[in-house]
């Protein structure tokens, strides 16, 4: 009875975790699984509280520097013209050389990254 | 000059600070190659017991001192920072020199490039000592989660030192660098300051490049200083500030002479400062020392010539949960770069999808696999407007807060954390109960607004506790010279409930009981 009770309280379950998990390309041990499911639980429970506050009017925020950056007068891309360089070859360092990109390769032929076979899962 | 203090050259390593390098160079009283050594030596000597350390970079550092050293020897006029012995938390890159980000997943990682910040350091001739422990990818509020090894305050021992910038508070308050470099994703420089006894800066949002920072959360995420004194933290801020063109959310504005302001008295001719108080901020779960602590901070601050008038942000108890899932959801999508192709850790595997999946179930620690999972699950279908969505909305009326309080105030006063300093395995095993040290800070990061911990005193264990200011966007040069003039008037202070007896209080405290 306390075990149905507590599964009922639950938001998510054994399959969510799976299903995220998979979604984050993560494994996970059976123990993780049970400490996720228990922790997301916990957390989503707090985060819960956000949905006392009414919002239909509200704007999204995704991030600070259109506070500063953004010039409302212009249109479309321009509006965001601080952000925005000139297009020019080599950017604005040169490309790594290649030798230095494979550096830190955990496999390689000394031209490409070396990865196992793909196959479908 | 107190026993037990060390001497490089003819001048004292105890409680150097930036401001006094130079003219001893200049002077011929030390070299940077004797400053970088003798630091060495201590880190050699003491970090065993603290931990601050995870890499140390003592060829490139020695390199560094010397082209400063030639420099003085003939009589050039040295960079700002010349010969200042630094260090940098380790999820900002180094070229050549192993950069972890506290995580097993990039145990072998070697950056082909510097990061912004610290490049700008090394132009002003700062030398890099090495690079700082700290929770894995800057995941935690403690520098428990280091895949490494934790860091121990160096006030007590037995207690953490913050987090997640640990090693870089760690490392100043031990004197085994004058300044270092944090991060701060939702206060991971103001907690770790706090609980050290040292001061930490998180600037706006693109104030400083983020540019070689391995991001966690992007829009939450900014790069500041650590060092025992306001005037140092401005100095480094004025080096590593500005525009880049490497990273498009750093802002275009100029950047102004912090160190010269400084000075410039609280009230002027005409209208003093107004120095805001939100009782959000001193509600239940803050420790009365704390808050003991802190109202004598406000009251020292209006003694000065401050105005303290109240203020309102009301959606603070929503800051929490906002954060979370904003951190979390960014958190998800940065970190699905680690995949054991290009960098860092691969496991053997016969497939590639296993290869990934081994890989990162190999190469990440727990919590960053919990705050992977709760990101995903925030974004993934059918969940999306409900939390994420949600969480962008509470953002924006959290961010007004803010814009309305600073129509009536200048600066805001508040508590950096709810606690001193816990102690290591306290709340481990809670992730809950980590996430709630950071409910003073983490307002700041989703706002963008700029904020520093400066010591105001310790509780009856001596352990540190933290003033924290928040001012508007891009205003350091107030925030600054407040938390400066606090830092020069403080020493007169006597903190703790009977010097508030004593006096009369700032009406505006009053309303916070």
């Amino acid at each position: 009875m306390v075990v149905l009770l507590l599964s009922l309280l639950m938001k998510v379950t054994d399959n969510n975790v799976a299903y995220v998990a998979d979604l984050a390309n993560l494994e996970l041990t059976e123990e993780e699984r049970a400490h996720m499911l228990r922790d997301l639980n916990s957390i989503l429970e707090y985060i819960e509280r956000l949905s006392e506050l009414e919002t239909d009017k509200v704007a999204p925020m995704a991030q600070v520097s259109d506070r500063y950056g953004v010039d409302d007068s212009r249109q479309g891309s321009d509006r965001f013209a601080y952000a925005i360089r000139e297009d020019v070859k080599e950017g604005l360092r040169k490309s790594l050389p290649h030798d230095d990109a494979l550096k830190n390769a955990p496999d390689t032929d000394g031209t490409f990254f070396e990865v196992p076979k793909v196959i479908e899962r | 000059m107190t026993a037990g203090k060390e001497i490089a050259g003819k001048i004292n390593t105890v409680g150097l600070t930036i401001d006094e390098i130079r003219g001893a160079i200049t002077e011929d009283r030390t070299t940077a190659t004797a400053l970088a050594t003798e630091f060495y030596d201590r880190i050699r000597k003491e970090d065993s017991e603290i931990g601050a350390f995870l890499t140390l970079c003592e060829e490139r550092a020695l390199k560094q001192a010397g082209l400063i050293d030639q420099m003085a020897a003939e009589g050039q006029p040295l960079p700002p920072l010349a010969g200042v012995p630094v260090a940098i938390k380790d999820v900002m890159v180094t070229r050549g020199v192993r950069t972890t980000a506290g995580s097993k997943i990039l145990d072998n990682f070697i950056p082909p490039y510097d990061c912004t910040a610290v490049a700008r350091l090394e132009a002003a001739g700062a030398v890099i000592l090495g690079k700082l422990n700290c929770d894995e990818f800057a995941m935690g509020s403690s520098t428990e989660n280091s895949a490494y090894h934790a860091v121990h305050n160096p006030r007590d021992k037995s207690r953490v030192p913050g987090g997640s910038s640990g090693g870089s508070a760690a490392a100043v308050a031990a004197e085994m660098a004058v300044a270092t470099l944090g991060s701060d994703t939702g206060g991971s420089i103001r907690q770790p300051a706090s609980f050290c006894g040292v001061v930490g800066l998180k600037p706006t949002y693109g104030r400083v490049s983020r540019y070689g920072l391995i991001a966690f959360a992007s829009s939450l995420d900014h790069i500041g200083p650590f060092a025992k004194t306001v005037k140092d933290v401005a100095l480094v801020l004025r080096t590593i500030a500005g525009r880049d063109p490497m990273d498009s959310t750093s802002a275009d504005v100029p950047v102004p002479d912090y160190v010269a302001e400084l000075e410039r008295p609280v009230r002027g001719s005409g209208e003093a400062l107004k120095i805001g108080v939100a009782k959000e901020y001193f509600g239940s779960g803050l420790d009365p020392e704390v808050r003991a602590a802190v109202e004598a901070a406000i009251q020292k601050l209006a003694e000065l010539g401050c105005e303290v008038v109240p203020v309102s942000l009301p959606h603070t108890e929503y800051a929490i949960p906002a954060y979370y899932i904003v951190a979390t959801a960014e958190a998800s999508s940065n970190l699905a770069r680690y995949d054991g192709v290009r960098y860092g850790f691969r496991a053997k595997s016969a497939t590639l999808s296993e290869m990934y999946r081994l890989s990162r179930d190999g190469g990440f620690g727990m919590e960053v696999k919990r705050r992977i999972m709760l990101g995903t699950y925030a974004l993934s279908a059918g969940y999306y407007d409900a939390y994420y969505l949600k969480a962008q909305k509470v953002r924006t009326l959290l961010t007004r807060d803010f814009d309305d309080a600073f129509k009536k105030v200048d600066v805001i006063a508040a508590p950096t954390c709810p606690t001193p300093a816990f102690r290591l395995g306290e709340k481990v095993n809670d992730p809950l109960a980590m996430y709630l040290a950071d409910i003073y800070t983490v307002t700041a990061n989703l706002a963008g607004i700029p904020g520093i911990s400066v010591p105001c005193g310790e509780n009856h264990e001596k352990l540190p506790i933290g003033l924290q200011l928040f001012a508007r966007h891009f205003d350091e040069v107030t925030l600054l010279r407040v938390a400066h003039t606090y830092e020069q008037a403080r020493s007169s202070l006597v903190v703790g409930r009977s010097s508030l007896v004593a006096r009369s209080r700032v009406p505006a405290l009053d309303l916070l009981l």
